[in-house]
């Protein structure tokens, strides 16, 4: 692309996301400095770093983002701490490693091609929104089409942030929160999930690229679902996500992530953290829908969604995870409670479906530390093709966490023969007053169970997915409503054809 | 209104049915007897399109169209009802939301609107009173859970909310206690009109005490080797088989 035009995109870009600050000029100043800031960097127009991680990219990336310095050394005690550290196995999925050094760690805000029509779309992709049940503005604006009316969205946004700025929410970009509130991402950032914390989290925290910041002030009730939807800069997730939620005493919010139109994102390396914390009768309820681009049918190509997401409840306080899972090609995620505070609640419901040949290993943590702290765990997981899926969930019972209850319930749900479930529970207590249940099935979709919705006049297809719903329920009514009902077509679409 | 010419079936390779005729006309009753093994239900799966079983031989008819090649929610939609013998488990779906997709699937297929919201309610209503269903019964997963009366009461419900043509009662009276048998046989009773028919599938004659059938068929080894009305039913209630298959071999 022409560089003029990659300019101007890139202005409209950020004058959208509201930085008024942010001007073409300094744009353009900031582009005619960069070669010499960055000896290596050679190729403007492209805007992205050479493949391979070292200290200088760390500190080029931070750099970009114009980070203070404290930010700068925080990305590095990570990636020292990263070099030091060994890819993990134990999960139950089998996928070639990638070669971390032929990834390019920083790319400017992904700009598709724009199409001028919907015509130009894949039309698979467009019959997938149609499905789903997507508008035509947004159908358009998943798709990558100019659109005529953008005024309409950036309306939308900023009755939506006015809103939120009268009750003191903060809602914005990680690399904004950064310059605009260094003193809470400062105070909260890495205290969930340290840098250090697992492999993928210590290259996150390096190399992260931008996320989002949300704090919700004390004893403030979010008014409506904060979703990325409605973040206006956020065109197409980072490779690198970080994400930051803080609710503080007394508060309230429930945050939507994803998408359920499929995301067509090239970056076979996606490794996301997301910290959550909930202060003292805060509740945080934090809902995911991911579809991303799960390989084609042969099991070629697909994304690798390696995620750390953590909470930490203080006193009295809820947080709740649910997650519909129907895309990557191999998934290893464990969205977690740390119920430090005493009354603590911490809930996991998920639903996860593999088809073809995709992998997912995923479950929960629940660590109960306080007193009376209470968790539920309900995962579905739903088995198509050749694929694997594995539930993978720790409870541990503190020796202070007198009383804590947990209820866990796995079911699996397999589809065909060549597909499987794997349960793998751990229960660690060293609490004796704890109590904890642990259920788990495993069924088939019966023959007998499709001929006899077929008998009354339901087609195979329709069966499965009404089999499918009625499994999942449980599940799906966590959801907030307008997700709910696209969750549900997304299940049926990620299922179709996996019944001969 | 069914038609059924010499139809062979199997299953496995193992001949099951050997050649059945069978004609049922509009507004009529049949019962379908016979001891264990006969091939009953073999008949009711085939007639409702269960793949599992092969037709090698015969031919289908319904109001004169062959639907022997149908895939079973085709012959649904144009107005076959099999009443299973052993209802499955759909765990998570309501009895509500699985006869609403079903009927509105079945209109679907006829090129017709979805039923409306409080038209399906009415008759949902209507049909769980004919019944004598408990309201928060509608709300339960389909069948789950269910005692084998109330697993027969909602079969007959469902017939009832989709209106079918040839309604296929498949050993509908096994696991019923003497007042659901009357409860579901009342129900069909009263659905029974001109222009449908009802073909009963059972071991035991006590069913037939309150569905009584114009016509009742004795099958035995894979074929109808006797019809009579309904004082047949009584006889082999009486008697048993043996007296038939001696009849047979003599």
């Amino acid at each position: 692309m022409h560089k003029e035009l990659v300019d101007v995109e890139r202005v409209s870009l950020y004058k959208s996301k509201n930085m008024s600050k942010y001007t073409e000029d300094d744009l353009k100043v900031e582009l005619e400095n960069k070669e010499y800031e960055y000896g290596f960097y050679t190729d403007i127009e492209s805007e992205t770093f050479p493949a391979g991680l070292n200290e200088d990219i760390v500190r080029a990336i931070s750099k970009k983002k114009n980070e203070p310095q404290w930010m700068t050394d925080w990305r590095l005690e990570a990636f020292r701490a990263w070099q030091q550290m060994e890819e993990p196995e134990w999960a139950n999925v089998n996928y070639e490693k990638p070669d971390f050094q032929a990834v390019s760690y920083y790319s400017a805000p992904k700009k598709k091609d724009k199409y001028a029509s919907l015509d130009e779309v894949d039309p698979e992709l467009l019959e997938t929104f149609k499905k789903l049940g997507i508008s035509l503005d947004e159908q358009k604006k998943l798709a990558g089409v100019a659109m005529d009316i953008v005024v309409d969205s950036v309306s939308v946004a900023t009755t939506f942030k006015k809103t939120l700025a009268e009750k003191g929410i903060i809602f914005m970009s990680i690399s904004e929160a950064i310059q605009e509130h260094p003193e809470l991402v400062k105070k909260y950032l890495g205290t969930v999930v340290p840098q250090k914390d697992n492999f993928y989290a210590a290259l996150n925290s390096a190399v992260f690229s931008d996320g989002s910041f949300c704090y919700i002030p004390k004893g403030v009730r979010c008014p409506m679902e904060l979703s990325t939807y409605f973040r206006i800069n956020q065109g197409g997730t980072g490779q690198f996500e970080r994400t930051l939620v803080i609710a503080d005493e007394g508060s309230y919010v429930s945050y939507l992530e994803g998408c359920t139109a499929p995301s067509r994102d090239e970056n076979q390396l996606h490794a996301a953290v997301v910290e959550l914390i909930a202060l003292d009768d805060a509740e945080i309820k934090y809902s995911t829908v991911q579809n991303w681009y799960p390989g084609n049918k042969e099991g070629k190509g697909g994304v690798f969604n390696f995620v750390t997401k953590r909470g930490l409840c203080e006193k009295n306080a809820k947080i709740s995870w649910t997650q519909v899972e129907t895309g990557s090609a191999v998934t290893w995620k464990y969205p977690s409670c740390v119920l430090k505070g005493d009354n603590s609640i911490g809930e996991f419901y998920s639903i996860a479906v593999t088809n073809n040949f995709q992998q997912a290993d995923t479950g929960t943590k629940m660590i109960h530390l306080g007193k009376n702290t209470k968790s539920t765990i309900i995962s579905k997981g739903i088995s198509a093709g050749k694929s694997q899926n594995s539930y993978r969930g720790l409870v541990q019972i503190g020796a202070r966490a007198e009383n804590a209850r947990n209820f866990s319930q796995c079911d699996s749900l397999l589809m065909g023969n060549n597909c499987g479930a794997h349960t793998f529970p751990y229960i660690e207590s060293k609490n004796a007053s704890a109590k904890i249940e642990h259920e788990a099935t495993t069924s088939k979709i019966g023959e007998d169970q499709v001929f006899y919705c077929n008998q009354r006049g339901i087609p195979t297809e329709k069966a499965i997915a009404l089999i499918v719903n009625g499994f999942s329920k449980e599940v799906l009514n966590k959801l907030p409503m307008e997700f709910a009902v696209e969750a549900q077509k997304l299940l049926e679409i990620s299922l179709e054809g996996s019944v001969g | 209104m069914l038609q059924i010419k010499n139809l062979h079936a199997s299953v496995e390779d193992k001949d099951i049915l050997k050649g059945i005729n069978l004609e049922i006309k509009a507004g009529e009753v049949h019962a379908i007897m016979g001891p264990n093994g006969a091939g009953k239900s073999t008949l009711s799966s085939i007639i409702a399109g269960n793949e599992n079983y092969e037709v090698t031989e015969g031919e289908i008819f319904l109001d004169g169209e062959e639907i022997s090649e149908l895939a079973p929610e085709e012959r649904a939609h144009k107005g076959v009802f099999l009443s299973f013998q052993y209802p499955v488990e759909i765990p998570g779906v309501s009895v509500t939301n699985f006869i609403k997709t079903a009927i509105n699937e079945k209109r679907k297929a006829n090129g017709e609107e979805e039923m409306p919201a409080n038209e399906m309610l009415k008759k949902i209503r209507e049909k769980s009173e004919l019944l004598e269903m408990d309201r928060k019964f509608l709300s339960r997963s389909l069948n789950e859970g269910f005692s084998g009366g109330e697993k027969k009461r909602n079969e007959i419900f469902q017939m009832a909310m989709l209106e079918p043509k040839i309604a296929i009662l498949d050993e509908t009276d096994s696991g019923l206690d003497i007042d659901a048998l009357r409860i579901v046989a009342n129900g069909v009773n009263k659905l029974k009109n001109e222009n449908n028919a009802v073909l009963v599938i059972t071991h035991y004659q006590r069913l037939l005490d309150y569905i009584v059938p114009d016509f009742v068929h004795v099958l035995m080894d894979g074929k109808i080797v006797k019809t009579g009305g309904a004082d047949l039913a009584l006889e082999l209630e009486e008697k048993g088989y043996d007296w038939i298959k001696q009849e047979q071999t003599a």
